[in-house]
């Protein structure tokens, strides 16, 4: 081996023991023998949909198992030695001084009871590297380095009063005190909002190449790992997919499923135009929780049949609030909402059975969208039942043509939504929606949670559905690809107030807003020296900043 | 700073509040309900004539509001009325009872708390281990014990057939301090036993629960020691909820401390509420369960102040 | 569920369990004395004649012991069964419509939740006469509190699950999303609850018992006979261990069994997806 190699992974085996109903546990094998080099300085990608052993690989170069994760086979050279082979105390010494590890959530990942600047110079200090003035002195240049405000005061604040973006680069600073040879970021930027992540992402780039540090990049998101990897390891369900060069991967995909990771999000509807008047129109509505902040503010859009209006926005834009205004979970302070002409009632409560049926929602999680303790059969049939009074063997039967409509074997009726898949418990909840025969469906960030071609089959779905039942969308999206790729008309939210509204091409073509400027350009492109480039032509800052 | 000092003013403000609900509860649940103090006081054979003599005494012939008006008058001034059985002032009988269960639960809680947190603390160094499973199991015998059984079982062996300390806890004014202590062994050991387990198992609960939280793990890949972050990440973070288990296990303390009071024959506030519980003795009930109350709530509100001030987010506001 | 699935320990409770019931439903067959007839000496040991020995008057512990058990699991289950169905009922009530009806009874339970449940049973008895109805009323309604506060919470925790939210939106009636909704998600939770909630009531009758408030003499229960033979203690008489040995053989049961439906609870949702 080249003694130019920090870490090199020999055949990697990773178990994870299941308890049985019984109280015995078995092991599963969830990483088959997967292998990989990083030089000094290098970054290697780690790309994969959940479940693909991506953390689970990352986490056995620090040789940790997360709960009954374990290491059952293969080694893990460091800096030449298997730290398989140290034993509790050896991989103390290694474990904060040559390697440390980023986390997705730095806000969780950082003990809330003590200040910042404590936290990022532990390993330094515990690993006896430096003094403590000369690890504050360096966690001080790091902080800088990483573009955090007032870095000389920032480490004396509590992990609570600073913001989601700047905790994960204190997080990185604090990887990068003890001056570990490799870093392992495990989608250190997936929690955060898209003008937040590149921030985020180039701080990272930035601080990676200042150090010469090493590092092992995680993420389920190609066109992020393609901005700072030399190297991209494609995993699916514990094995390596494709393995080669960054450019290699991006520009000349050799396996099917790579190929299919970097076309994703490339569908994109034609736009429609409005023709009939509009099944909705939303007018001038203001609202806010209690006596509290406003959150929506003066919002007017309208929605037509056969067509998607995307309201997209960050966290925090109002977004999902104007979905609960829709659905009457929270009446409006100002303005009013005509459905087919006629003024809808504020409060669900008070909504009349028909106009109920008539809007339907389709939520984020399916997980908790469904009732566990119900059959698939009954959560599709109840609607049907409820508001066409439909029983017996005519029930069956059109529970049976819907779970064709979403393209699911009809013996799932008799299952529970905890044997599903996440992409199938979407499609249920499609169903579900669809069973009331809707002319509206309010559709609330339906793919988010989902791995990019489950996300994709769904979206074909929702759009094959709307040609065919004429239904009205409002897709509610944080997701610029998934805009592109169904809306008709998009509405873009910035802190409650509508930035942009209009048809999709007009929205989406120049000249820009600021914000919408902001938001367009902050979306991951899946090409080489992208993350560079829009840098170096933004007009406006970030709120991570 | 000033968030927590509001807040804390809050649960205080609260606190007396309560203090004064339960007042007015404990009052109108000995006037409201069906009887008579006087008729049960004197019995079914009770003439008509000494039944009203008895309540002009009682002064129950007034509405009850004006009577709680006055007893709350009387309690501000530390005074707790008369008891009907002896005529003897409660504040007066009680002073020295109030002494003696406050130092048995001092004593048991003294001994228990410490014991708890540690063995706590243990039981999650050594999770799924033998010491682990040993403290589990010994939870679930020891909350289903009653506390007559561990009291009595020890005074049969520790009492009885080995002679190391009395059966009796009779206390008396003047008892040396040593004695004092060897003669309450027993009783506080009962207490200690019935609270302990499940304090340590809560403990326990309570650390785990911050063990599994993302920092613990990012202390691991720190290279740090299994005593280190417990000690430097997971207890300043446990200490709110291991203060509630511990006031939680006061509180059982003090309705374990009437049980074994009579077990033990203890002249304290417990048995003295048992015999006017019996006797029908109503202010006498009144006083002590007031007494009761307000220990139970002066605990929660302590546990409720110690939160605040070890939650972060409200000393150090954004 | 098939039977292999469960656990020793959780057979142990459902067995010695089921021996106490059988004891207290059949008394007068297997009993082998009246449980008020004096049959020999006072306290006299262990032997064949008399298994459990003789208590304070001469009358056969075991007799006593087994009739006793009728009285202390009957007098503990309905007031377990008030309990549960006032603090249920309430406490899901308070989840689903919330507003000021969840105000004013979340306040309430915390007013009387604030007094330590001996000491207000003991306040309450004083005044009221004691007999059987006052018994179980006093027990049921101060135990109902901690019904209420966790079925409270439980309903709370489901009701704002987008699944009981989508029910809504359908229009769907509070029936329906209580019994449909929330109580078959609460149920496993709740039904070890019932568990914990009759073994804290066969304490809480004990101790009352034992502190001569509960069940009255003659009439045999298991923490009324700890009081009448706990004088034999001090001379080395056994006598009184022996209803408390039953006692906290019964408590241990059914904390067995709770446990086990509660672990299997915690299973079945992590199974099936984060609930």
């Amino acid at each position: 081996m080249s003694s130019d190699n920090v870490l090199e992974i020999r055949d990697l085996k990773i178990g994870v023991a299941v308890k049985e109903p019984n109280g015995r546990s078995k092991d599963i094998e969830i990483v088959h023998g997967v292998s990989a080099t990083i030089e000094k300085g290098k970054v290697l990608g780690l790309i994969g949909e959940s479940g693909a052993g991506k953390s689970t690989i990352g986490l056995s170069s620090l040789a940790y198992g997360r709960g009954s994760v374990d290491i059952t086979g293969g080694e893990v050279l460091l800096n030449g030695r298997d730290i398989m082979k140290l034993g509790r105390s050896g991989l103390k010494s290694v474990r904060g001084k040559e390697v440390c590890y980023v986390s997705q959530s730095a806000s969780a990942g950082f003990n809330p009871a003590k200040r910042l600047i404590d936290q990022v110079i532990e390993s330094t200090l515990e690993h006896g590297l430096a003094t403590r003035s000369e690890a504050i002195t360096r966690a001080k240049e790091l902080f800088a380095a990483l573009s955090l405000p007032d870095p000389e005061n920032i480490g004396s604040r509590y992990p609570h009063q600073v913001s989601g973006g700047q905790l994960q680069r204190v997080m990185t600073a604090m990887a990068l005190c003890p001056k570990p040879d490799l870093i392992v970021f495990d989608e250190p930027t997936t929690a955060l909002d898209v003008t937040t992540q590149i921030d985020v992402l180039a701080a990272i780039k930035n601080a990676i190449h200042l150090t010469g540090v090493a590092a092992i990049y995680i993420t389920h998101d190609l066109a992020v790992v393609a901005q700072v990897a030399d190297d991209i390891m494609v995993l699916r369900h514990g094995k390596t997919v494709e393995y080669g060069s960054t450019k290699q991967i991006i520009e000349a995909p050799q396996e099917d499923y790579t190929k299919a990771l970097v076309t994703v999000r490339s569908i994109e509807a034609d736009q429609q135009e409005a023709v009939a008047a509009p099944v909705m129109e939303i007018k001038n509505i203001t609202a806010g929780y209690g006596r509290g902040t406003t959150v929506l503010d003066d919002v007017s859009v309208e929605l037509y049949a056969g067509q998607t209006l995307a309201v997209v926005g960050e966290s925090g834009s109002g977004k999902s609030t104007l979905a609960r205004v829709v659905t009457g979970l929270l009446p409006p302070r100002k303005g009013e909402i005509q459905f087919e002409g006629k003024v809808l009632t504020p409060k669900q409560p008070n909504r009349s059975l028909q106009d109920l049926k008539d809007i339907q929602m389709i939520y984020q999680m399916a997980d908790t969208a469904m009732n566990p303790r119900q059959t698939i059969g009954t959560i599709i049939g109840r609607p049907i039942e409820f508001y066409f009074g439909v029983k017996g063997k005519e029930l069956r039967d059109r529970i049976d043509a819907l779970l064709d409509k979403i393209e699911l074997p009809r013996d799932i009726a008799k299952r529970y939504p905890g044997e599903l898949s996440g992409g199938q418990k979407q499609r249920v909840c499609i169903a579900r929606a669809l069973a009331a025969e809707p002319k509206l469906i309010i559709c609330d960030e339906v793919t988010s949670a989902l791995d990019p071609l489950v996300a994709d089959g769904i979206l074909k779905l929702l759009l094959q559905l709307q040609a065919s039942e004429n239904m009205a969308y409002m897709f509610i999206t944080h997701d610029l690809a998934t805009v592109k790729a169904i809306a008709d008309s998009v509405a873009v939210m910035h802190l409650g107030k509508l930035a942009r509204y209009g048809p999709k091409q007009q929205v989406l073509s120049p000249p820009f807003d600021d914000y919408t400027d902001l938001l367009l350009s902050s979306v991951p492109e899946m090409r080489l020296g992208w993350l560079e480039k829009i840098l170096s032509s933004r007009k406006m800052q970030s709120a991570g900043n | 700073m000033s968030g927590a000092l509001k807040l804390i003013a809050q649960r205080i403000a609260l606190g007396l509040l309560l203090l004064l609900l339960v007042s007015i509860l404990i009052f109108s649940g000995t006037q409201i309900l069906p009887g008579d103090v006087a008729q049960s006081i004197l019995g079914q054979s009770a003439t008509p004539e000494n039944l009203a003599n008895l309540r002009a005494e009682l002064g129950l012939e007034k509405p009850a509001y004006i009577r709680y008006f006055e007893w709350l008058a009387g309690l501000m001034r530390g005074d707790l009325g008369t008891a009907l059985t002896s005529g003897v002032p409660i504040s007066e009988a009680i002073a020295v009872r109030l002494e003696n269960t406050l130092f048995l639960g001092a004593f048991a809680a003294a001994v228990s708390v410490p014991l708890a947190i540690t063995l706590g603390l243990v039981s999650v160094r050594f999770r799924n281990r033998w010491p682990d499973k040993m403290i589990s199991a010994s939870t679930l015998a020891s909350i289903s014990l009653p506390e007559f059984f561990i009291g009595y079982l020890l005074i049969l062996f520790f009492g009885v057939k080995l002679g190391w300390f009395p059966s009796v806890a009779t206390v008396y004014e003047g008892m040396s301090f040593a004695d004092r202590i060897n003669t309450t062994v027993l009783p506080a050991l009962t207490l200690t036993l019935v609270v302990l387990a499940h304090m340590m198992r809560m403990t326990r609960a309570a650390i785990l629960n911050v063990m599994q939280s993302a920092y613990i793990e990012t202390a691991e890949l720190k290279g740090l020691g299994s005593f280190k972050i417990i000690w430097r990440h997971a207890l300043p973070n446990a200490i709110a909820p291991i203060v509630n288990v511990v006031m939680l296990n006061m509180a059982y303390l003090i309705v374990g401390v009437v049980v074994v009071e009579v077990i033990f024959v203890y002249p304290g506030m417990g048995q003295y509420l048992v015999d006017h519980v019996s006797k029908r003795d109503v202010p006498v009930v009144q006083a002590c369960g007031l007494i009761f109350a307000a220990i139970f709530i002066g605990l929660n509100l302590l546990a409720d102040v110690i939160s605040i001030l070890s939650n972060p987010r409200l000393r150090h506001p954004k | 569920m098939k039977f292999k699935d469960i656990p020793i320990s959780a057979w142990i409770g459902i067995l010695s369990t089921s021996v106490f019931v059988f004891a207290a439903v059949f008394a007068p067959w297997i009993a082998p004395y009246d449980m008020a007839d004096p049959v020999g000496q006072v306290w006299e040991p262990m032997s064949w004649k008399h298994l459990l020995g003789t208590d304070n008057l001469g009358r056969d512990l075991l007799s006593r012991l087994i009739f006793g058990a009728r009285t202390t699991l009957t007098i503990a289950a309905i007031a377990t069964l008030l309990s549960f169905f006032v603090g249920a009922f309430l406490g899901m009530l308070a989840a689903v419509v919330g507003g000021w009806i969840d105000q004013l009874l979340s306040r309430f339970v915390d007013l009387l939740m604030s007094i330590p449940t001996l000491i207000f049973a003991l306040v309450v008895l004083s005044v009221l006469p004691s007999n059987l109805i006052t018994l179980i009323l006093v027990m049921g309604v101060l135990d109902a509190t901690r019904v209420y506060r966790l079925s409270r919470a439980v309903g709370v925790d489901i009701n704002v699950m987008e699944f009981v939210e989508a029910a809504k939106l359908r229009g769907e009636n509070r029936v329906w999303i209580i019994t449909r909704e929330i109580l078959p998600n609460a149920m496993s939770t709740l039904v070890s609850e019932f568990g914990l909630r009759f073994v804290f009531m066969v304490l809480f009758l004990s101790a009352l018992s034992f502190l001569g408030l509960g069940i009255q003499p003659p009439q045999a229960d298991w923490g009324g006979m700890v009081k009448e033979n706990k004088d034999g203690i001090v001379f080395g008489i056994p006598a009184a261990l022996i209803p408390a040995f039953a006692i906290a053989m019964l408590a241990i049961s059914v904390n067995l069994i709770a446990d086990w439906l509660l672990n299997r609870s915690a299973d079945t949702k992590g199974g099936r997806g984060e609930l």
